[in-house]
């Protein structure tokens, strides 16, 4: 059996599902819930300095579904904890002491100046948590007050913060990063140059869930008015998957630690953050939308696939996909793949007919009795055919192997290497030999 | 005092008011709002949609599904109502399971198709209780044409010529227009006083006139409708119903099925409408299985339909056999009627067991006699050509092209007394719609 023991920055849980900090951390009550489920470890919701904050009194969330009402990101407009201070250090203590085995990593985000962070980092030490994770990424609220994402988004301020807080505590400092930027190597950069033990990523994504049509309200409402807020759940995965291999493959950045946030819904989406290089992962949404329950799928799921794929321990699957993060320029351009479709798994919807007439390369027939088939002539394998069937691997991409003609090209494919930066069409390429 | 479920012979009230109320409830009530985004969102869009083709009106299913996952039923119905304008009966009684659904791809995937009929109901009826139909007429054109039977097929080519302008006046026959809507089809799938509703519904559009008691050859000719109308068109459905030619068939007791479904569908007091103890009903289509289930549903003991073929070979389809199956109705067959046996009055049938061979269907040398004291003939109807028609004919129906022109100019057909449909609602509207359509270019030619 596959050991899900996980040691993130020295801070050791019994499997990396940790939950983020947000709403399922808010109180002893709900993380005690959540690690009776079986939760590895929980970052605390957000402290501040009193006087605590308020929240707003109408709906703090939008969402957007998929079919059935699937609910594919949510978006809030909820403020850091809106607790007393001492009643939260009281209740982290107390959990900490009765859960020894669990993660506890306080987040943390108090005004930018150095006496408060020199403050408040005692008080959660006293706790006896294990960590804490400096919020540098709610993109809501708080930032228009120069707190979290308002720090995130100045490099500077997060070394700066970083190093305040790595002088004034014994306990890990992760930085919490924020997506709302245009390269996320920079503050992972200032993170490090600050001393930081490690980076989560992504907080949420700036975002406007949808508008009230009766009266042009944008959701979530409160009171006519809306904010914008921060996105999550599946729908940002993509974007925090580039993110983390953004930095784990970032030369500077070598061997900081990540602990990966972003839509992780099931095991699988776990094992991707951790491929692409996430010492463990933290989940919010999952937890939301379906209960704590969902981290026993994602613990016997992870199991099982390292298992079947005889990875002992966390460590033999954590950024083992980095190395094939690449630039586009070094992409194959031998590698020549055509759409095939089972015409027995064929369901005969004729949506990779749509998509491919109207949007793409005409390079499927739609012939007498609804029978689909691939022109290779035509198909450039762009895979949209493969993405909008409704059935899995009806439609697969096939590599024509080397020795073959490409009946669209009419050249011979080579299992040779051969890329944009030597290629005849690249104004800059690199001269053969 | 016997219990009235064992009253022999024919007699009403053979249940409580109150299990006949429950029994004629409507059998398949409309979705609610979660169950249609629900059913809604199963939907693929498909290109080229096989539920379209597969559709005689062919509504744009995808489209009014999308519509309605979007949170517009309204628009849905007008996109299923701009091609059926009869779709709320057509979402009732299609026989979705060999049409729209029978065709939907994730019948191949799943075995389960979209729920294409219940979704178009859901549609339709939030237009309807909404308010009136969505359609207004073109300016007058001062055109008039007759169209004689206020069934699917004339309502249809009514509503589609009113539409562009033209001055309609319907001749029907009953004392009510729907035709089969209002006189056939089983109560439990159109309760409520629905296709009355409907009617009133689609007339609301203005410029249809319609006479009741009007039928061709008793005082109405159609040589006289030509010389009034600019155009006519026939819509009159089946008249005649076939007979067993089995001896005893004049007892009473014996009874053309059609018949006792209009008497059913009229009925104010079912508990008051007598039906037999047992039941014999002979044939294999949809109105055999509505008249053998309802007379379960009165409370008849033990009802039997009796086909001459296989089951496979029934025209009814196999989810309407299994809905008289469910409700209890015994289903027999390859075996034909010799007589009807008793004194007096029905009392049992007597049939040939049958077998399929080269030359068709024989008998295989043995008989058995069912005990009955209802016998419902429901072997087919044909049409009965009025008085002074001198159309042309193809298999015992009116000759059509593909619009519905008749061999006679100016006179048009559709419906079940045209060649070619398949006695269908839904092809009866669309039949109407297109001759309506034919007509339509015809006066403005």
């Amino acid at each position: 059996m596959a050991d899900l023991r996980s040691e993130f920055v020295g801070i050791r849980s019994p499997n990396p599902f940790w939950l983020a900090s947000a709403p399922p951390t808010d109180k002893k009550i709900n993380v005690e819930r959540a690690f009776r489920a079986g939760w590895g470890g929980v970052v605390w919701k957000t402290l501040g300095l009193d006087p605590h904050c308020v929240n707003v009194n109408g709906p703090r969330y939008g969402v957007v579904y998929g079919a059935d009402r699937r609910v594919l990101g949510l978006n809030n407009i909820e403020l850091i904890t809106d607790r007393p201070l001492d009643v939260n250090l009281r209740e982290i203590k107390e959990v900490k002491r009765d859960w020894p085995d669990r993660a506890m990593v306080v987040s943390l985000m108090v005004p930018c100046d150095e006496a408060s962070w020199k403050t408040i980092l005692p008080m959660v030490e006293e706790t006896g948590a294990d960590g804490v994770e400096l919020n540098f990424g709610c993109p809501h609220g708080m930032s228009e007050r120069g707190m979290g994402s308002a720090v995130g988004q100045v490099p500077e301020y997060i070394e700066m913060v970083a190093r305040w807080c790595k002088q004034s505590t014994r306990m890990p400092v992760i930085v919490k990063l924020t997506p709302n930027v245009t390269d996320i190597r920079q503050p992972a950069r200032a993170a490090l140059k600050g001393g930081a033990d490690a980076v989560s990523l992504i907080n949420t994504v700036n975002s406007i869930t949808s508008v009230n049509l009766d009266d042009f309200s944008p959701e979530p409402s409160i009171d006519g008015k809306g904010s914008h807020g921060g996105y999550c759940g599946p729908a940002v995965k993509p974007i925090a998957l580039n993110m983390v291999a953004e930095i784990a493959r970032d030369a500077e950045l070598a061997g900081l630690p990540i602990s990966g946030i972003g839509g992780v819904t099931t095991w699988r989406d776990a094992a991707e953050f951790m491929a692409l290089g996430a010492g463990n992962v933290q989940v919010c949404t999952a937890a939301m939308t379906y209960g704590f329950k969902v981290v026993q799928e994602m613990i016997s799921g992870l199991e099982t696939w390292m298992d079947a794929k005889s990875h002992a321990r966390l460590a033999d699957i954590v950024g083992r996909a980095v190395p094939n993060v690449t630039d586009w320029k070094h992409l194959n351009l031998n590698y020549v793949t055509k759409a095939r479709i089972d015409q027995d798994a064929c369901i005969k919807c004729g949506r990779c007919f749509a998509a491919c007439e109207d949007t793409s390369h005409q390079a499927i027939w739609m012939k007498p009795g609804r029978v689909f088939e691939v022109n290779d002539a035509e198909c450039v394998a762009c895979n949209l055919c493969v993405d909008v069937c409704p059935v899995a691997d009806c439609i697969t991409m096939e590599r024509l192997p080397a020795g073959a003609v490409d009946p669209r090209t009419g050249r011979t494919v080579s299992d040779d290497h051969a890329d944009w930066t030597t290629h005849p069409n690249n104004p800059s390429r690199v001269a053969a030999e | 005092m016997t219990a009235p479920l064992l009253t022999p012979g024919i007699a009403a009230g053979r249940l409580p008011s109150e299990a006949i109320t429950r029994n004629f409830a409507d059998a398949h009530p409309r979705l609610g709002a979660h169950e249609a985004v629900v059913a809604a969102d199963r939907c693929y869009f498909c290109h080229d949609a096989p539920c379209v083709t597969a559709c005689p009106t062919a509504i744009d299913i995808p489209l009014f599904i999308r519509q309605i996952q979007t949170g517009l039923p309204e628009a849905a119905a007008r996109t299923i109502l701009s091609q059926n304008i009869l779709g709320g009966m057509c979402a009732r009684v299609c026989p979705t399971e060999t049409l729209c659904e029978g065709a939907c791809v994730r019948e191949a995937a799943e075995g389960q198709p979209v729920e294409i009929g219940r979704l178009q109901r859901y549609a339709t009826d939030a237009l309807m209780a909404a308010g009136p139909q969505p359609f207004a007429r073109a300016p007058q054109t001062g055109r008039r044409v007759a169209v004689v039977g206020a069934g699917p097929a004339g309502l249809a080519c009514a509503h589609r010529l009113a539409t562009h302008g033209h001055d309609v006046t319907i001749f029907e026959a009953r004392p009510k227009p729907g035709g089969l809507n209002e006189y056939g089809i089983a109560a439990y799938k159109t309760p409520g006083g629905f296709a009355q509703a409907e009617v009133d519904w689609l007339l609301a559009i203005g410029g249809i006139t319609v006479e009741t008691g009007r039928a061709l050859g008793a005082g109405l000719t159609l040589d006289e409708l030509r010389e009034g109308f600019d155009a006519v068109f026939l819509g009159v459905g089946l008249g005649a119903v076939n007979a067993l030619g089995a001896e005893g068939e004049g007892l009473p007791g014996v009874r053309d099925a059609v018949e006792f479904i209009a008497e059913l569908r009229q009925s104010d007091d079912l508990s008051a409408l007598p039906v037999g103890r047992r039941v014999v009903v002979i044939g294999g289509g949809m109105t055999a299985v509505d008249a053998a289930a309802q007379s379960r549903l009165l409370g008849a003991e033990d009802v039997t339909i009796v086909y001459r073929r296989g089951r496979e070979r029934m025209s009814a389809s196999l989810w309407e056999q299994e809905q008289a199956l469910a409700r209890g109705v015994t289903i027999r067959c390859n075996a034909r009627p010799l007589r009807v046996v008793g004194e007096g009055a029905a009392r049992g049938v007597e049939f040939a067991y049958t077998e399929e061979g080269p030359d068709g269907l024989r008998d295989a040398g043995e008989t058995f006699t069912l005990p009955a004291d209802q016998v419902f003939k429901a072997i087919g109807q044909c049409f009965a050509p009025g008085a002074g028609m001198s159309l042309e004919m193809a298999g015992g129906k009116i000759a059509v092209d593909a619009v519905g022109r008749t061999s006679v100019a100016g006179v048009w057909a559709g419906g079940d007394c045209a060649a070619g449909g398949d006695d269908l609602t839904v092809t009866a509207v669309a039949q109407g719609r297109d001759a309506a359509e034919s007509i339509h270019g015809a006066l403005a030619g």
